[in-house]
């Protein structure tokens, strides 16, 4: 199940799991990743407040947390090469946390009404 | 909903039909990006590549003493430049900031053609108008009049001859011509805000329309406001708002060759020969990062104990060089070449070193 923030952030939820990212259209707004400030393993996230921030020679957009809970892992491979978010965006998460309280994920977008949203911000 | 105050330029309905990302900028609407900010940025380096600038403004300044009026508003020297030359500089309050830095296009001694900043344009207008009143010129607004283009990069010479049949082969570096267009005088300068050769062209609304869809046919990268920013700022030029402001003063932005303070009087001259005197006690400098993360208009730059002595005012992971650069106000006491600072990257802090903030060497047609 993948769910989303307006904000372009989406969680691919897996149990008590989450793999965070950006998403397709916002990495086409943002244009080729320059840099992608992480939070480290241990940090706590929290539903809606910003975790790290994302960068392209055009724009720094900071990251916000679809959910509450644990920074499991962070994607070192973005350290080295942060243009694959552009190459395969939903392939590529960002943090991977633990979800505290399952009930914030249906707060959440889903993907028909995300992809309904970025219609209408598109315009 | 678009808030109605936002102008457009005369190419707006252009710049929508290609897809541009659109974007307020100092009051109008304006494409920040068409095929992508990096795309457009190497083109002017390496090819060419055009900007519409339309939204920059126009000021004509005639009559008997517009030598000596232009000259006492503005920093550098018009009278030691002849007609067809241009002259960049600032003009500047009394304490010594800046109001907003321009080009002057000597037509004569008696007729000069002022090119501002549009995010300045009432601003200047009101200063100017107001210092006007003691000398016998006449100021006319003409950004309504003009739109402009930029055709900037190695290959703009030859697509000037080749698309819009403009030979400017023989027109140097800041220096410009007025030639015929099917009936329109238009101006065409050698002048540019990317540190590649190029030219300005200021020409009626319907003619620019007209001369932007030939280099569109000829299939000239269309170039946004986005890389017209990184471009300027890898050749180190200052943008008003970031390196120059009210509270910036030319000597202290490093811009002091356009300062002529031997000259006759003019409005803030006292405050920066008393200035140099003195010594700036702040400075813009060049920085360049150890770190991956950008560091953006308004971080905090700190010396290596910690201590804030300044903050970024310009700061790009540059294309060209393959470097993160930036550009800051700090404390003069740190400004030397070398010097190691650091730059406060939102929760990070990054390792920085003091450079020459003509990071990219320019290529004009001297």
């Amino acid at each position: 199940m993948t769910l989303y923030l307006p904000s372009h952030e989406y969680i691919k939820v897996d149990g008590n799991t989450g793999y965070i990212g950006i998403s397709e259209f916002a990495a086409k707004q943002l244009g080729v990743v320059t840099y992608v400030d992480m939070p480290e393993e241990g940090d706590e996230v929290v539903a809606g407040e910003e975790f790290g921030a994302i960068e392209s020679r055009k724009a720094a957009s900071d990251l916000f947390s679809p959910v509450t809970g644990e920074v499991l892992e962070v994607n070192e491979e973005l350290a080295d090469d942060p243009t694959l978010i552009n190459k395969d965006p939903m392939a590529t998460w960002i943090i991977k946390v633990s979800i505290a309280n399952p009930a914030e994920l249906d707060r959440l977008l889903n993907e028909q009404a995300y992809a309904d949203f970025c219609a209408e911000e598109g315009h | 909903m678009e808030p109605e105050n936002v102008r457009k330029t005369c190419l707006h309905s252009r710049h929508v039909a290609l897809g541009a990302h659109m974007s307020p900028f100092a009051g109008f609407d304006m494409p920040i990006e068409y095929a992508g900010l990096d795309t457009e940025h190497s083109a002017v380096r390496t090819s060419t590549g055009v900007f519409d600038v339309s939204h920059m403004g126009e000021v004509l300044i005639e009559g008997p003493e517009a030598e000596k009026f232009v000259n006492y508003i503005f920093s550098n020297d018009v009278t030691a430049i002849a007609p067809g030359q241009i002259l960049y500089g600032m003009m500047l309050y009394d304490n010594g900031g800046t109001v907003d830095d321009l080009l002057v296009y000597k037509n004569s001694s008696t007729s000069y053609f002022l090119v501002i900043n549009a995010s300045n344009i009432a601003k200047d207008l009101d200063w100017i108008l107001l210092h006007s009143k003691d000398f016998d010129v006449t100021v006319t607004d003409l950004c309504e009049r003009y739109g402009e283009l930029a055709v900037q990069g190695p290959e703009s010479e030859r697509i000037l001859r080749e698309v819009l049949g403009i030979e400017a082969k023989d027109l140097t570096f800041y220096t410009f011509r007025k030639i015929d267009m099917d009936g329109e005088e238009i101006i065409v300068s050698r002048t540019g805000y990317t540190g590649e050769d190029g030219f300005e062209i200021y020409a009626s609304q319907d003619m620019t329309c007209r001369l932007w869809d030939k280099l569109m046919d000829a299939e000239v990268a269309p170039c946004g406001l986005g890389c017209r920013d990184t471009l300027r700022f890898e050749a180190g030029l200052p943008l008003y708002g970031d390196e120059l402001t009210a509270e910036i003063t030319p000597l202290e932005s490093g811009l002091g060759m356009f300062v002529k303070l031997d000259k006759e009087q003019f409005l803030g001259r006292d405050a920066l020969r008393k200035q140099k005197e003195e010594g700036v006690t702040k400075k813009v400098v060049g920085l360049e990062l150890d770190f991956p993360g950008t560091a953006r208009h308004g971080f905090e730059v700190l010396d290596m104990d910690g201590n804030t002595i300044g903050e970024i005012t310009t700061g790009y992971n540059s294309l060209t060089l393959g470097k993160n650069l930036a550009m800051a106000l700090i404390d003069a006491r740190y400004s030397a070449q070398g010097t190691p600072l650091q730059v406060k990257i939102r929760r990070k802090t990054a390792l920085a070193k003091v450079v020459k903030k003509r990071f990219y060497t320019p290529n004009y047609k001297k």
